[in-house]
């Protein structure tokens, strides 16, 4: 009967392949049980390899993102977003597939069937760096998208500027977040929304009207504690923070009514902080600007964009921190 | 020994890198400086043992071949029953309380937790827990010498 | 050929010839019966400083707060089963969730683990009579202990329990937005259990560095207790942090400092940046015990050593390094924090437990598997966490974060790798010491309906949140509109979450059971490796009167079965060591 020792020498020299189902059946020495060989377990990993990367560019390039049950996204930033989570939601299902597979056969396959002591193997050296290098790979894949994304994602005009790079005009909403509601002050505009929602079922809060095609950039402020501004339908939410103005744009491509809510516990009617975004034709845009400036909406602020003079103290930043020390300290 | 300095002194030589790193790309103080305490906790007590373990001799729970009669005798003081947890355990919890229900709580805390730490430093000079539990096997013994070196 | 084995000498560790000279034990854990004369009840257990004591006061007081917790949950959920219900006003809603959140996080998951199973067990595993400081162990405790009352006073004062989720951002944590004694409470005792979690810290790092056994090398310890070495310096890290936060945030709440108020000149998003510096250490400091239990268990009911122990150490010190650089994953939605900086070293957080995930794979591979309770809660816990770990992944991408942060898909999130870690690996620990802890046998019937209930309610409960996340429903809200189409989705995961609670009854039951018609347990009931299995169902009073020769990671498997032993374990071994030769050593002695 062979000893333990000559066994594990058997594992570090790599041992034949995976064993024939005729091979099961028979009665093995300890020696020869259930260990798959490494060449078989590194061809399976190139198959995860590429169907993980694989499999996202495929559909990507067909415009077949399956969608997991997220909103596909109607500003651009948002398709951006979206088309990064489909392609990060399949590479893990893939890879978790795999390992959830794996796990599965292992609890049928080596289930107890005899006394018998399975070899105690511990280690294998090959086995072991490839686990560690595919990992490292396919991290590195989404952190390159995650990136190019995030820079497109977070992509500003210039504050104050009227018309983007290729000329399309902006539109600047100045959002603020108080308990337990929302303010839309469209500065260039003069117009000044705001609502809380109140006790009702189907009520849905202010609406911030904006025009498809354009350029719609967002100031965030907070008035008193951090609220959460989110949209589902433009994959896209960030925090109203006191002392800080958060900069983000956002370009609808679709008409249409889309919701929106505080996602950020701020008190006690935190659940009721809902408002919405209406997307509308630039022609109809100017209309509605026009009606709510007659109908006496108009900004609660004086003097000119506030985005000129912002309140003392505080940090402007378009989401991805500070970009000099200056900013870091708060001198703008 | 030299494996937890290497450990520690690791620990720190991490949280330097990271923090340098982080210093030069953000502009964020409060991250940095916790980084940097990080650093200081890995490298003072890893520098530390470094050091010493090149003057000790090899501990027998270091030798990959040593015998369970290496470690014959006394391996350590083991206090008994106590009391005095407890006690300083409850003045701890009336000092909480004092800052959240008002000054009225500050007298039994502070008796309790001076007695505590009273209590507790004279147990230890006496060398072992009072009571019946001091004729417990462990309770009076003093360690090997490699032992007090390290303790 | 064969070769003739014989068991190597036992040698007890107490020689005669030390300073007092105690004569060595007739029979194993009679000795202690006839020296130990200790104070009886109620005195007994205020005075204990024995690990095993104040191991199993954590334990059976951390179980009641997550109980307590778990009934929070399910009125949370009975809640949200219909969109606008009324059946806890807004204001007790978001004390549940903070609550909730804060007796899981603070008071069940962290205790559990490392005062209750690791205070246990570490000292078992490395051969030593007990903790390095018993006394500032049993200290622990009763701080443990006056935190979690702290903490759930909460109730009882004008105004609640603290109602600020249990991160409690400023400044809806402060003062004016969050008055009353609860809040100051809720803060009180996360500064009395911070110290509670230092002390025990402490303990575990001199304990595991000082008071190992002859011949037990660094890599010779057990995995569970390597674990528990990472995670006692990550609360030496984290949890200073933490109570410089709170002591801070009280000063604002209470003398007039303007921290993180921007009125005074302060920044609100500062106290992110400290909680979460804290808190992401926080959730590894949750996980690497429990990773560490599944690890000691898996070898054992796959009657093979661990595959990949030194990948697995250097795995765990990895996921703990890194976790310190990534606490601002919580903060991608606040736009000052510097996004591919913590999405880089977020992502590279699935590295390691990718090979830990591996390593367990390779554990059971070509084993022979037998599924016990521990190992049926093990593997539970490797497809929660396998999912959770994975949605995870996603959230390291900033963009992603944007659009799931604060929804259901985090929610799912944490609970799948939480409940994974704490509750499933968790309950694999407790099964699994549950013999060497009292001497008796669970219930293997029980035992399993615990798990089946369990892990069906977990999946039936999480898998909608998921889709409810994605389309946009928020965390933290006590009502949502009918028309938001959430409310189907959210009965489904009600259901299981009461699947899950009424899992939990078979377990009662099964404790129950088992201490009034006990099954004696024996010394080694699973065939384990650890050192913990080599000593009597209950140890005796410290722990071990004869230990075997400590030449791998499962000394206690070696001694029992010597033609299987483990080579190659630690650096040390190497392979021309013949059998003979190897015995020669244990022998000589």
């Amino acid at each position: 009967m062979p000893t333990s020792v000559i066994a594990v020498k058997a594992v570090t020299n790599g041992s034949p392949g995976r064993p024939r189902p005729a091979d099961r059946a028979t009665a093995e020495p300890s020696g020869t049980s259930g260990h798959p060989g490494p060449r078989h377990a590194r061809r399976w990993r190139r198959r995860a390899l590429a169907a993980a990367i694989g499999a996202p560019l495929v559909l990507g390039g067909c415009n077949l993102y399956p969608t997991y049950g997220a909103s596909r996204g109607v500003t651009t930033q948002g398709q951006e977003t979206f088309k990064l989570y489909s392609g990060m939601m399949t590479t893990g299902i893939v890879v978790g597939g795999l390992v959830f597979l794996l796990i599965l056969w292992t609890i049928f396959r080596y289930r107890k069937r005899s006394e018998e002591m399975p070899r105690q193997f511990h280690d294998n050296f090959r086995i072991e760096i490839l686990y560690t290098v595919i990992p490292v790979i396919i991290v590195a894949f989404l952190f390159f998208f995650t990136v190019i994304t995030e820079n497109n994602v977070d992509a500003v005009v210039p504050v104050n500027a009227t018309v983007t790079a290729t000329g399309n005009p902006v539109v600047d909403i100045r959002v603020t977040a108080f308990q337990w509601g929302w303010r839309f002050d469209y500065t260039g505009l003069n117009v000044g929304v705001a609502g809380e929602t109140t006790e009702g079922p189907n009520n849905h809060g202010p609406q911030m009207v904006v025009p498809v095609g354009q350029t719609v950039q967002i100031t965030l402020v907070s008035d008193d504690v951090i609220h959460g501004f989110y949209v589902r339908d433009f994959n896209f939410s960030r925090y109203a923070l006191p002392g800080v103005t958060n900069f983000f744009d956002l370009d609808v491509m679709h008409a249409g009514t889309y919701n929106g809510q505080c996602t950020q516990i701020c008190g006690l009617y935190h659940s009721e902080m809902l408002f919405s975004v209406r997307a509308i034709s630039p022609a109809a845009f100017h209309l509605w600007a026009r009606a709510e400036v007659a109908a006496g909406h108009t900004l609660q602020r004086s003097g000119s964009s506030a985005q000129d003079n912002p309140p003392p103290n505080t940090h402007i930043t378009n989401g991805s921190g500070y970009n000099t020390p200056a900013e870091a300290k708060g001198d703008q | 020994m030299r494996i937890y300095g290497f450990f520690l002194a690791g620990i720190g030589l991490f949280f330097a890198i990271i923090g340098g790193v982080y210093w030069f790309t953000s502009y964020e103080d409060g991250g940095f400086l916790m980084l940097v305490g990080s650093a200081l906790l890995g490298l003072f007590p890893g520098s530390y043992y470094l050091w010493w373990s090149a003057k000790m001799k090899p501990q027998a729970d270091d030798d990959p071949k040593a015998d369970i009669a290496e470690g014959a005798g006394a391996v350590e003081t083991f206090p008994s029953s106590s009391i005095w947890p407890f006690i300083l355990g409850m003045g701890a919890l009336f000092a909480v309380l004092t800052f959240v229900f008002g000054l009225w709580l500050a007298p039994l805390a502070a008796t309790l937790f001076l007695s505590g730490a009273i209590g507790a430093t004279v147990e230890s000079r006496r060398g072992g827990a009072a009571g019946v539990a001091a004729s417990e096997h462990t309770a009076s013994e003093h360690t090997a010498s490699e032992q007090t070196a390290t303790g | 050929m064969t070769t003739t084995i014989e068991p190597p000498e036992l040698i007890s560790p107490e020689e005669p010839g030390g300073p007092d000279g105690h004569t060595p034990a007739a029979h194993r854990g009679e000795d202690d019966h006839a020296h130990h004369q200790g104070p009886t009840g109620i005195l007994n257990w205020l005075t204990s400083t024995d690990h095993k004591v104040i191991g199993k006061s954590y334990m059976i007081t951390s179980l009641i707060l997550f109980f307590i917790a778990g009934i929070m949950a399910l009125v949370i959920r009975a809640q949200l089963t219909t969109p606008t219900a009324s059946l806890v006003s807004f204001q007790t809603y978001n004390e549940l969730f903070t609550m909730h959140g804060s007796l899981m996080m603070y008071l069940f998951a962290g205790p559990f683990a490392f005062g209750g199973l690791a205070n246990y067990i570490v000292p078992l595993q490395v051969g030593a009579p007990d903790m390095a400081f018993p006394r500032l162990n049993a200290l622990s405790y009763w701080l443990y202990l006056g935190g979690s009352i702290t903490m759930m006073s909460g109730f009882l004062v004008a105004g609640g329990a603290a109602s600020f989720g249990w991160v409690s951002y400023a400044p809806l944590s402060n003062a004016t937005n969050s008055p009353g004694a609860g809040a100051d409470l809720w803060l009180m005792s996360l500064a009395l259990t911070g110290f509670s979690a230092i002390f025990t810290g402490v303990n575990l790092c001199a304990t595991i560095f000082y008071l190992r056994a002859p011949g037990m090398t660094m890599f010779r310890v057990p995995i569970f207790s390597w674990n528990m070495l990472v995670t006692a310096i990550l609360i030496l890290i984290a949890f200073p942090v933490l109570f410089g936060a709170v002591v801070m945030l009280f000063c604002d709440r209470h003398f007039g400092t303007h921290i993180f108020t921007v009125q005074g000149g302060g920044v609100p998003v500062l106290w992110q940046n400290l909680f979460w510096f804290f808190g992401h250490p926080e959730v590894y400091i949750l996980a690497l015990p429990y990773f560490g239990m599944v690890t000691d268990i898996i070898p054992v009911f796959s009657r093979k050593p661990l595959f990949g122990y030194k990948g697995m150490v250097f795995a765990t010190m990895s996921i703990a390094a890194l976790s310190t650089g990534v606490w601002a994953h919580h903060m991608f939605t606040t736009g000052v924090v510097l996004l591919p900086f913590f999405s880089l070293l977020s992502y590279m957080i699935a590295i390691p437990t990718g090979i830990k995930f591996f390593n367990w794979i390779g554990t059971m591979w070509g084993g022979q598997l037998s599924f016990q309770t521990p190992m049926l809660f093990s593997i539970g816990f490797l497809f929660a966490f396998l999912m959770g770990g994975v949605t995870g992944v996603l959230l390291a991408s900033p963009p992603v974060d944007f659009m799931t942060h604060d929804t259901y898909f985090v929610v799912a999130h944490f609970h799948q790798v939480l409940i994974g870690t704490a509750v499933f690996a968790g309950f694999a620990g407790f099964y699994f010491w549950y013999p060497k802890m009292f001497g008796r046998m669970l219930r293997e019937d029980l035992g399993k309906l615990h798990f089946w209930g369990l892990f069906i309610g977990f999946w039936v409960c999480y898998m909608p949140q998921y889709v409810v996340g994605l389309d946009g429903m928020p965390r933290r809200v006590a009502a949502y509109l009918p028309s938001n189409g959430w409310t189907t989705l959210n009965v489904i995961s009600t259901v299981g979450a009461f699947i899950i609670g009424a899992s939990f009854l078979f377990f009662l039951v099964n404790l129950w059971v088992s201490w009034r018609h006990p099954i004696p347990a024996g010394d080694n009931p699973w065939d384990g490796g650890g050192l913990e299995w080599f000593t009597t169902s209950p140890p005796p009073h410290h722990n071990y009167s004869q230990l075997p020769p400590i030449r791998s990671e499962r000394p206690t498997w070696d001694y029992n079965h010597p033609e299987h032993r483990t080579i190659h374990a630690g650096r040390h071994v190497k392979p021309s060591d013949t059998p003979s030769e190897d015995e020669k050593v244990g022998a000589s002695s």
